[in-house]
């Protein structure tokens, strides 16, 4: 990873976390207060993405959205990895007939697309922000865990582990030598790359109202809200889809970056 | 052929026992009491007789390992059930709203193939400046969510510059903004993958040994190097296909579409397990036919690849 790409990457991740932890020190205003009388101003310095229809300035909106928006990106991303991790951890490390009934799970999973599964999710428990994390999480699980398997296999099968055994090494020593190092460093990148369609997944599932309820000001909510508008005020739809495509845009970089940096290692 | 067409249809069944099976626990472990959803939700108010009445229409007074039994009996007959929302039956739902809901796929897949070949074709001949900018585009095409660009799309062509419709009004004008949102961060991937490959192949030995033959840049390019972007892009159809469906769920909404995605939205909406049920199921079915499908074509291609 050239030097810029890490110094980007880094004051990128800052940003939204300092967006997300602390909005006030960005955007001081209260991102639910209604005011009728400024409802509809264009974007202009004083609103520099203009004000919705109940008068609330959007740019506060969005920068208070980031906290919700990012948690439920991160901790889907967080379930979908951790379920992966087991499976293709066990699916590896399984005898075979054990690794070929995980495939075939992970197969009926992927046959549903995401989307799919995830509203097939929802149908179940009812909409909401917990539900909308356990069905991006799930939905993206079964990518996640076949490759999680096959980094496994890779390592388990190469020579340098068979060194290792020779040498008469624990297994404790090889899961950390060898193992995490080079199944699980790959893994780090795709994370990344995970948590920008996990933010637009969630974010999808908000704006079709099945994830966070108004008036929050989550970004696929404030999206679905604005559409109503969108010949009168473009600025209520736009600004939140842009905070969305620079999150996953950004993550997609910094995920390349990772992963070119570990393919050189 | 024929061995590997058993052993197709073979996975295909197990995959889709799976998903009907996870789909029946699922059912099971929803809170509440189902006859109520049958009924209309809990607001309904039904009657306690009403309920016994959906109760035993539906199967649901019957031991578990009955009604899983029944459940899978009805699916091999297709037999999805009667939506709790419409009334009808959900297949006769589902072959209702397919038809613009595979069309728009159909074409939006195709429109991204063309796309992505018209972008692979133009990077080959970028300047280093050209090739920045072609990246750019393709990350942000590939980081862009659906229900955002429609909403974009919307502003610029139809409340802006007024060329096409927001709404389909049954000329063809009405598929572009749609196929437009569907088609474009599809041909973000395809362009990344097929730009590789094309690289790799038109720089390979084969290509050289093509032009030295006094073959053209444009023969090597279409009669060798196309072959060889195409497989790896080939192989992806599956995927983009799968994504198109869950693409088409917003994108329907957006432009206010009939179509599987809507009838889906508004099945979950209501929680009209019946229907959602049949559409995931169903949708299972169209992916595993079309990976099939892609991967005879891949034979076709290429049967070296195949053995391997």
């Amino acid at each position: 990873m050239s030097r810029t790409a890490k110094i980007l990457g880094t004051v990128f991740i800052l940003f939204w976390l300092l967006t997300a932890l602390a909005p006030g020190l960005i955007a001081p205003g209260d991102p639910l207060a209604v005011d009728p009388a400024q409802a509809f101003h264009a974007p202009s310095l004083a609103h520099p993405m203009g004000t919705d229809e109940s008068g609330r300035d959007v740019f506060t909106r969005v920068i208070h959205g980031a906290g919700d928006s990012l948690y439920i990106g991160l901790a889907a991303t967080a379930l979908g990895m951790g379920i992966a991790l087991v499976l293709g951890t066990a699916a590896a490390l399984a005898p075979r007939w054990l690794d070929g009934a995980i495939l075939r799970v992970l197969e009926a999973l992927y046959a549903v697309p995401s989307l799919l599964l995830a509203l097939l999710i929802i149908a179940f428990t009812g909409p909401g922000v917990g539900p909308a994390i356990v069905a991006v999480g799930l939905s993206t699980a079964p990518g996640y865990a076949r490759l999680v398997r096959s980094q496994i296999r890779s390592v388990k099968n190469s020579e340098m582990l068979e060194a290792a055994t020779v040498l008469g090494r624990g297994t404790w020593l090889k899961v950390q030598n060898h193992l995490v190092p080079n199944a699980l460093r790959p893994l780090l990148a795709l994370v990344t790359l995970g948590i920008g369609q996990a933010v637009i997944w969630a974010a999808a599932l908000s704006f079709l109202g099945l994830g966070t309820p108004p008036p929050a000001p989550e970004w696929g909510a404030m999206l679905s809200a604005g559409r109503t508008y969108l010949h009168l005020a473009w600025w209520l739809s736009f600004f939140p889809g842009l905070a969305i495509v620079v999150v996953a845009a950004g993550a997609t970089l910094i995920g390349r970056s990772l992963g070119g940096k570990v393919n050189a290692a | 052929m024929l061995a590997w067409l058993g052993r197709k249809v073979g996975g295909a069944l197990v995959v889709l026992w799976l998903v009907a099976t996870a789909i029946f626990i699922g059912v099971r472990l929803i809170p509440g009491d189902p006859a109520e959803a049958i009924m209309g939700g809990p607001g309904s108010q039904a009657s306690a007789e009403a309920l016994a009445a959906a109760r035993s229409e539906y199967g649901l007074d019957l031991p578990l390992i009955t009604q899983y039994l029944m459940f899978l009996a009805k699916l091999i007959r297709l037999d999805f059930g009667t939506s709790y929302a419409l009334k009808d039956p959900v297949l006769q739902v589902i072959a209702e709203v397919l038809p613009p809901t595979i069309t728009l796929a159909l074409i939006s897949l195709a429109a991204a193939w063309l796309l992505s070949l018209i972008f692979a074709m133009l990077a080959m001949r970028a300047t280093r400046a050209g090739q920045c900018v072609g990246n750019a585009v393709e990350i942000i095409a590939a980081a862009v969510p659906h229900f955002w660009l429609g909403a974009v799309l919307i502003m610029l062509f139809s409340s802006m510059l007024g060329w096409f419709p927001a709404v389909d009004n049954g000329t063809g004008a009405g598929l572009v903004l749609p196929v437009l949102t569907l088609a474009l961060p599809l041909a973000g991937f395809l362009t990344q993958l097929m730009r590789d490959s094309l690289s790799t192949a038109l720089g390979s030995q084969f290509a050289l040994a093509a032009r030295t033959r006094g073959e053209s840049r444009l023969t090597v390019f279409w009669r060798h190097g196309l072959r060889h972007a195409a497989l790896p892009a080939l192989g992806l159809t599956g995927w983009a296909f799968s994504s198109l469906l869950s693409g088409a769920v917003v994108v329907e909404a957006i432009f206010a579409r009939p179509g599987l995605g809507r009838s889906l939205l508004s099945a979950v909406l209501s929680r009209d397990i019946p229907m959602v049920t049949g559409i995931a199921l169903f949708s299972a079915l169209v992916y595993i036919v079309v990976m099939a499908l892609t991967e005879a074509i891949e034979r076709l291609i290429d049967p070296a690849g195949a053995e391997s």
